[in-house]
């Protein structure tokens, strides 16, 4: 792989830039891998890039479906935080933190990570407790939350309205949260792993996964078998379609989350803002358009589309919060579908089937997670066991109770 | 926007409505017998289809009455409302497809 650099942009300048080396290669798949990894999105493209950057596991295939990054990764409206309450949430969403802030440079790939401040607004007595207990929590885990008056709110985005149907009474910031370009962290990762001997495998669907001896042997494909070792099944909303071809099920049920984006504008606002409360999150991508998001819908739905009254409750809110944003046309609008846990928090396991790993169910707020995810995923496959960042979460906690009951997972009601 | 047939109301507005999850999950009479594993799967485990699915929906802001339906998880197709006492309609022989 050759390195990206300030000369190879000007070399590769001179040639109108016809020659950059692809990024990543297109193999054919092989008869056997050490391990297979389905799903390339975000998560699985870092699990993949750490096992073999890390563990010392390079034959490794990654078996995507579609495009790498054309599901959950290139639908979410690229959000990176990790002030969430509990202490299991606070150790893998903090670890990713910190492995994002230094993303760039290892992966020698501009994921265009921005920690331009995450600020949550409170409009009720309850929101101001939520938000005392969470920020409180956040800072005893050493993680950056501070807390902010309506003037300091004010101060920060001088075009919000304050005295909106439901007042903004306060904030809790993190500093450190912000943006990062999605696509960009799927094929950062994907060309890392490539580089580090990993076939990626496009247009590659798995139809079955083939068990003997309650042991994976391999995955049936759209392009033939494909042996393996061990199986990481990265597949978020279609996980439960995977452990159905495996055998067993899931605490998961899928969801359609919408998102849309303006027209581009001028900077506007530079931090992200998310409002429980009243159900709205927005930010401003580099290009300039804002973007949107709220709630799911709250039916099972594979359909990668939502319904038009969502977007409506998503609006709403954000023209209270926005007045001017109301002359602002919406350009466009999609669906992601999210599986989601009763408790809102992913799952990091092994599963009833010797050597088949599941990573599933971050639900409405996987992205940020993902450097974080595929570390310790990466880590626990190759160990055979779950390391300490992803042990709490196991599918055993839905048996034994120990749930880790995230309500800010999303950052907004469910 | 989907158009939903209620069994008591007939056909309205999808907002009027919520949906509460897949259908026909019998609550357990042996309670006392269960174990950790019984108890995680009839709470939390669901077979979360890509297709046909039967489940619950409540009309909040109708009748507010329990019902099921047969719907299609990906091209959102109701096939089927039914009352709660009635029989499963069948699931359509067009190979999962709608």
């Amino acid at each position: 792989m050759k390195a990206y650099s300030l000369f190879s942009l000007a070399r590769n300048a001179m040639s109108y830039h016809r020659n950059w080396q692809r990024a990543w290669r297109s193999p054919e798949p092989k008869k056997a891998y050490d391990v297979v990894i389905i799903g390339g999105g975000g998560h699985g493209l870092a699990t993949a890039y750490y096992l073999a950057t890390q563990c010392g596991i390079t034959n490794v295939a990654v078996l995507e479906k579609g495009w790498l990054g054309g599901g959950n990764t290139g639908r979410n409206t690229t959000i990176v935080r990790s002030n969430y309450l509990l202490d299991a949430s606070a150790g893998m969403y903090e670890h990713a933190m910190k492995l994002w802030e230094g993303l760039s440079q290892e992966l020698n790939y501009n994921v265009m990570f921005s920690q331009r401040g995450l600020l949550h607004l409170a409009h009720s007595v309850h929101d101001m407790q939520e938000i005392g207990r969470r920020g409180n929590a956040i800072y005893l885990n050493g993680i950056d939350s501070e807390f902010l008056t309506p003037a300091q709110v004010k101060e920060m985005l001088p075009i919000i309205n304050l005295d909106c149907r439901y007042p903004v009474m306060g904030g809790l910031l993190q500093r450190r949260g912000g943006t990062a370009r999605h696509d960009a962290v799927a094929w950062g990762y994907a060309r890392g792993a490539d580089a580090a001997g990993v076939d990626i495998i496009q247009n590659c669907e798995v139809t079955g996964v083939r068990v003997e001896n309650n042991k994976v042997i391999g995955v049936d494909t759209s392009r033939g078998f494909i042996g393996a070792g061990k199986v990481g099944s990265v597949a978020a909303g279609h996980s439960s379609v995977i452990a159905e071809m495996a055998g067993f099920k899931l605490p998961l049920e899928c969801y359609p989350l919408q998102a849309l984006v303006s027209e581009p504008i001028k900077p506007i606002i530079d931090c992200v803002v998310m409002s429980n409360g009243i159900h709205v999150y927005v930010s401003q991508s580099d290009k300039g358009e804002l973007v949107v998001g709220s709630g799911s819908d709250a039916y099972n739905s594979y359909s990668q589309r939502g319904s038009f009254d969502l977007i409506e409750h998503t609006v709403g809110p954000l023209c209270e919060l926005f007045p001017l944003f109301s002359r602002l046309r919406m350009l466009r609008q999609w669906a992601g579908i999210v599986d989601v846990t009763i408790d809102r928090s992913p799952i990091l396991s092994k599963t009833p089937v010797k050597n088949l790993f599941f990573n599933c169910g971050w639900g409405t707020g996987g992205f940020k997670a993902t450097p974080g995810s595929g570390h310790a995923f990466a880590h626990s496959i190759a160990a055979g066991e779950m390391n300490s960042i992803a042990a709490p979460f196991s599918l055993d906690r839905f048996n034994s109770g120990a749930l880790i009951d995230e309500g800010a997972a999303a950052a907004v009601a469910h | 926007m989907f158009i939903i047939n209620c069994p008591y109301c007939g056909d309205r507005d999808q907002t009027e409505f919520s949906c509460h999850g897949e259908a026909h999950i019998p609550r357990p009479t042996e309670t006392k017998k269960m174990t950790d594993e019984e108890w995680g799967d009839y709470v939390f485990f669901r077979t979360n289809p890509k297709g046909y699915h039967r489940e619950r929906w409540l009309h909040d802001h109708g009748c507010r009455r329990w019902f099921n339906a047969l719907r299609h998880t990906v091209t959102d197709e109701f096939v089927a409302s039914y009352k709660v006492e009635d029989p499963r309609p069948p699931i359509p022989d067009n190979g999962g497809q709608s």
